[in-house]
């Protein structure tokens, strides 16, 4: 459940987990691990109420229709943002009720991967490590030390939201919730007792959850997803991750990188949605560095061998000749299914997108139901990102508290594909960017290079790329960049800056770059793919 | 070969620099005039002097009057500043009209700038009067000295002497602005030499083409950095999970031969691209002995001189030494530190800039004792509440600080790789001195410009006394018209590697035809008011190229490429005045024809024409 101060936030935690007693989940609103205090198979919800500033948020208890004064009332008139400014929380509407599970987010991104990806990379540093001098052979992994570490880690962080829920005076409960009416929600806390809570505004922002392949035979008992792989205690060893989305390539890359056999399979092509040439680039170099990938195959059975290991039988869909394998984890990291089946949304009357169960939101984040609101990954077309959902909540919380009446903007969203070799993108992909402009008007300016550091150790950088999608009328604004290469999400993140300002090709080759790093290449791009000439970067 | 074709002869209207027609010209404006004449200038990169004719000018908008002088004089066979009412001019312009040369004439009294010109030209000259005669540089004199010269043949003789040089441009100094320089300004067809001479540190250490950058600079400090990074990703990585027990030791040996081998890899490919784009690279110590030639003396002592009608100052800086008893001796560089044969062990570090913290920082990384000793402030220049938490995170990285004391003596105590050297230092606050046994010592305390031997004096750059360094223009141009200088030489620009590449590019395509714009300007008279006998002077069109599409050749009906471009991207069909005139009348000549067919074709061409349209009150007729 994520909240980033809104008159009252909810969410549910879903069902119990079939196969795990462990409630996790990836790198998303939502994903919060309240599951760590919780049970094993316990679902759980947490409801936050700050009240509006003018008007109070009620709690009724069941059968007491008798308003609640709640103590956030008195603070509501503070100036937003600065209470929740100070204490680097991202909502930002009534301060003192600021909520910031939000950080819980990063247990996913950066610890289950950025920190563990470092399990990766660190591997790779430790090969390196003798050409620079360092006296050191390879060594083996310990998978118990890193799901330690990381989980004193998270653990210390969730205690943080606590507080700082405590803190703001908002209010936390947790219970499983479902709408009553368009103002009443129904919590259900792991005791059975019933609590109705109403409130002027309601968000909605229980998120998403990894889906199972329920049609495949032993794909629920057999298998895990992302929601499990880090709580595991032992190494999963040998495994098959099903999927192509970032989440599949991010977390078979840092399994590698681990010293793990692990196989990818994927239906039809790598990150869908992102740059195809660059996905094409990101498999290439995982399929260089160990990672085995099963492309245009697609996973039928998965059965239980005596000896604990898993067999899968797929079929090659081009050829149709059925494979089988012997894995010791399977992890689907097929998609992700949004949380409102539990939240009763008929009842308060909103709408859903029936196809992917997503609720249907404007601009303003608005529901079918003018005062619900839907945030993050549960509601329909909004990308999935953490930072995005903590922006859309804080400018919501602003625009209900009468901060301001900025809208979010969804447009040109960095984001980073935390494989061995990082992915970093803002704004288009070259193919959207022709869809929208048509490639006469499109130019791309691309560069293979050579990070520095490769040099000493001789690693191969024949997939370290960059591109810039720009139009092709001057000044040649940019749509899109494309970065594939050491610390791309560093790099990324100031050119998104830029971008956003809506930069040039121009202006980029003005900016003079600092020397000697990856991302100065990306202010030296001169060779257009339309010139043909080799993007090859040479000399320093 | 080396010298650019001359202009073919345009219409005599177009050879004098001021403009005709009684203050109908759009600019009186010296700068305007000179653009339309022939050498680069981009326009409005100037400041305006103060007032037109006031004769007062500033020092700075003097100088610069000065140079630009200086640069007509350099850049015309025949120069004559003269004034239209003046009897003795005119005798002058006939003199040279009569003899079938072409000259270049400034009309002291059509400029706004004339009074100033004239004082400067009185400061060149030491001759205040009109006119005043420039053959081939040489200044001849006035009236009277002009028909003497011509009388004792002395005026043939200047005017055949073949300015040819054996260069277009010599680039002294082979570093990253140098070498960016030299590539642009070949890719553009020029003939050009690089000069590059490691003079070795005192403990001899020197090294290959590339400068300070790719030698003992950004990228051995980058890996040094990233070994130490890896030391710390080691420590790290057992918090991770992996694990080793063995206890992990460093060899300076293997990482200094893995860096030196990457760094002789880099220098070998800028000597590669040189030779690819037919760059002559010379390993010779360039200086300059008189006007346009330098005198190259190689490793052996060999000397050879070389000619260039333009030349680059690129010559970068070298670490400084303390003046103590011992430095020179006993301490080592920056330039020595990378490719040390032996681990440095327990250093000092002298200096508290971002060079001295760096090697520092690695240092410390690699496992090495190391102290920094500080005269007063870190990573001055810098924010410095960063800089103190930089620090703080180097004290907590075990980097020791002694702040406010300078180095005084250096003794060494024991020979060896390293060997142990005794430093005695004392407070800048009090009388304190203390002891320190190291075996390196590291000066990082500053860079020092390579400006003194270069024979500067002799054709009389300016360079700063204070610092050494070279003053330069907004156009890199330094006091002596022909020379120019980029990188670290500069006085008062940023001292860092990629805008040193940048300037070096953008200053060979402002020589040699690279971007900027440039405006050809024409009077001209129309077809049908010939008839009609309507003014043939009010009539105006100008082109405003950017020179950097040059490279497209204008072909056929060069008005309708033209009119695809957007405006600011006319291109130009070179960067002589005469082709942009004839462009200028192929396009006259074809408005009348097919003009209006060609209009409509793209929203950018409305544009061009509404642009058109303002400037030239012709095609109101038309359009």
């Amino acid at each position: 459940m994520w909240v980033a101060g809104v008159s009252a936030c909810w969410g549910t935690r879903a069902h119990p987990r079939p196969s795990q007693g462990r409630v996790w989940l990836w790198d998303r609103p939502g994903t919060w691990a309240a599951s760590l205090v919780a049970p094993p198979g316990w679902s759980r919800s947490f409801l936050l109420t700050p009240p509006h500033p003018c008007r109070p948020a009620v709690l009724r208890p069941p059968g007491d229709r008798r308003r609640i004064r709640r103590p956030g009332l008195r603070q509501g008139s503070r100036p937003a943002g600065e209470e929740g400014g100070r204490a680097g929380l991202r909502g930002a509407f009534p301060p003192r009720h600021q909520v910031g599970p939000w950080r819980h987010l990063r247990e996913r991104r950066l610890h289950p991967q950025e920190t563990d990806a470092p399990g990766g990379p660190a591997g790779g540093m430790i090969r390196d490590a003798p050409h620079y001098g360092w006296g050191v052979a390879q060594a083996p992994h310990s998978w118990a030390t890193l799901a330690d570490a990381v989980q004193n880690h998270v653990k210390s962080l969730n205690w943080g939201h606590r507080v700082q829920l405590q803190d703001r005076k908002v209010k936390y409960f947790n219970v499983k919730a479902s709408f009553v009416d368009t103002h009443t929600v129904c919590g259900v806390s792991k005791g059975g007792e019933e609590t109705l809570l109403s409130a002027e505004h309601i968000v909605i922002a229980t998120g998403g959850r990894p889906r199972y392949p329920t049609h495949i035979e032993g794909a629920l008992e057999y298998g895990i997803t992302s929601d499990d792989l880090f709580w595991l205690k032992e190494s999963p060893g040998k495994t098959l991750v099903v999927g192509a989305s970032y989440v599949a390539l991010e977390c078979a890359g840092l399994l590698t990188g681990l010293g793990l056999d692990t196989t990818v399979m994927i239906r039809s092509v790598p990150l869908r949605a992102f740059d195809q040439q660059m996905a094409s680039l990101v498999t290439e170099h995982m399929a260089g560095h160990g990672t085995r990938i099963l492309r245009g195959c697609a996973p039928e059975k998965v059965e239980k061998l005596p000896g604990q290991q898993l067999r899968v039988t797929w079929v090659d869909l081009t050829s149709d000749r059925k494979d089988a394998g012997t894995f010791d984890t399977v992890l689907w990291a097929i998609g992700r299914v949004p949380e409102t089946a539990s939240l009763n949304l008929e009842k308060a009357g909103v709408h859903t997108n029936p196809v992917t169960g997503k609720i249907l939101v404007d601009a303003q984040e608005t529901t079918s139901v003018p005062h619900i609101y839907a945030i993050g990954d549960v509601a329909e077309g909004r990308p999935e990102l953490t930072p995005t959902a903590i922006m859309a909540g804080r400018l919501l919380a602003q625009r209900l508290s009468g901060w301001t009446s900025d809208l979010m903007d969804y447009s040109s969203v960095p984001t980073t594909v935390f494989t061995p070799l990082e992915y970093g993108c803002v704004g288009l992909s070259e193919e959207a960017a022709v869809a929208r402009h048509g490639e006469e008007h499109v130019e791309v300016y691309h560069a293979f290079y050579k990070p520095l550091e490769f040099t000493v150790p001789q690693r191969d950088a024949s997939q370290c790329y960059i591109k810039m999608v720009c139009l092709r009328e001057p000044p040649q604004l940019v749509l899109g960049l494309h970065f594939l290469g050491p610390n791309a999400g560093e790099v990324i993140q100031g050119f998104a800056l830029g971008i956003k300002c809506g930069a040039s090709y121009q202006q980029l080759m003005r900016t003079v770059g600092i020397h000697p790093t990856c991302a100065e290449e990306v202010a030296k791009l001169r060779i257009s793919k339309r010139s043909g000439l080799d993007p090859t970067v040479t000399g320093c | 070969m080396a010298q650019p074709p001359p202009p073919p002869p345009p219409p005599s209207r177009a050879q004098t620099f001021s403009t005709p027609g009684r203050g109908s010209s759009p600019s009186r404006r010296l700068g305007n005039v000179r653009g339309a004449a022939g050498p680069p200038s981009p326009p409005g990169r100037r400041a305006r002097p103060p007032a037109p004719g006031a004769g007062r000018l500033s020092g700075a908008a003097r100088e610069e009057l000065r140079r630009r002088l200086l640069g007509l004089i350099e850049g015309h066979r025949v120069v004559i500043f003269s004034k239209t009412y003046c009897p003795h001019s005119t005798r002058v312009k006939e003199l040279f009209s009569s003899l079938g040369v072409d000259c270049n004439i400034l009309e002291l009294d059509q400029v706004d700038e004339g009074a100033g010109v004239q004082e400067a030209l009185s400061e060149i000259t030491s001759q205040r009067t009109v006119p005043s005669v420039f053959v081939n540089r040489v200044h001849v004199g006035g009236c009277d000295h002009t028909f003497q010269a011509h009388q004792s043949g002395l005026l043939q003789q200047l005017l055949q002497q073949d300015p040819a040089y054996d260069y277009d441009l010599i680039v002294i100094g082979g570093g990253s602005g140098g070498l960016s320089c030299a590539q642009e300004a070949a890719v553009l067809g020029r003939k050009v030499m690089v000069l590059d001479f490691v003079v070795p540190s005192p403990r001899g250490t020197a090294w290959g083409l590339g400068g300070t950058c790719v030698n003992v600079g950004c990228i051995p400090k980058k890996l040094m950095h990233q070994a130490a990074l890896l030391g710390q990703a080691l420590t790290d990585s057992r918090k991770f999970g992996w694990e080793y027990s063995q206890q992990v030791r460093h060899s300076w040996a293997t990482m200094t031969e893995a860096i030196q081998s990457h760094i002789g890899s880099l220098s070998w490919g800028h000597r590669l691209a040189l030779r690819e784009k037919a760059v002559t690279y010379v390993n010779s110590y360039g200086e300059f002995v008189e006007h346009h030639k330098v005198k190259a003396t190689n490793e052996k002592g060999q000397e050879a001189l070389y000619t260039a009608a333009k030349f680059v100052i690129a010559t970068g800086e070298r670490p400084r030494y303390l003046g103590i008893p011992g430095d020179r001796e006993y301490c080592i560089t920056s330039d020595d530190l990378f490719s040390l044969p032996y681990c440095p062990g327990a250093t000092l570090v002298v200096g508290a800039s971002y060079v001295a913290l760096e090697c520092a920082g690695f240092l410390a990384g690699l496992g090495l004792e190391v102290t920094v000793m500080v005269r007063s402030v870190l990573l001055r220049g810098f924010d410095q509440e960063m800089a103190e938490k930089v620090g703080a995170s180097m004290q907590q990285l075990g980097v020791r600080f002694l702040c406010k004391f300078v180095p005084v003596e250096v003794q060494q105590l024991e020979r060896g790789l390293p060997g142990r050297l005794k430093v005695v230092a004392k407070s800048t606050e009090g009388t304190e001195t203390i002891e320190g046994i190291y075996n390196t010592v590291l000066l990082a305390i500053g860079r020092d410009s390579c400006t003194k031997k270069l024979g500067l004096e002799k054709i009389g750059v300016n360079v700063s006394e204070k610092t050494g360094k070279i003053p330069v223009n907004d156009e890199e141009q330094t006091s002596v018209p022909y020379v120019y200088a980029v990188g670290d030489v500069l006085e008062g620009k940023p001292q860092l590697t990629p805008v040193a590449v940048q300037a070096g590019k953008l200053l060979a395509r402002r020589l040699f035809g690279g971007r900027s714009e440039k405006v050809y300007h024409t009077l001209f008279w129309p077809l049908e008011w010939t008839v009609a006998g309507r003014d043939n002077n009010t009539c105006y069109a100008k082109i405003i190229c950017n020179k950097l599409d040059n490279v497209r050749h204008v072909v056929g009906s060069g008005h309708a490429l033209i009119l695809k471009c957007r405006f600011y991207r006319v291109p130009s069909p070179g960067c002589h005045h005469g082709c942009g005139h004839a462009l200028l009348q192929e396009w006259l000549h074809l408005r009348n024809c097919c003009l209006c067919s060609s209009i409509g074709s793209s929203s950018s061409c409305v544009q061009f024409i509404l642009r058109w349209r303002q400037h030239s009150p012709v095609f109101r007729t038309h359009f």
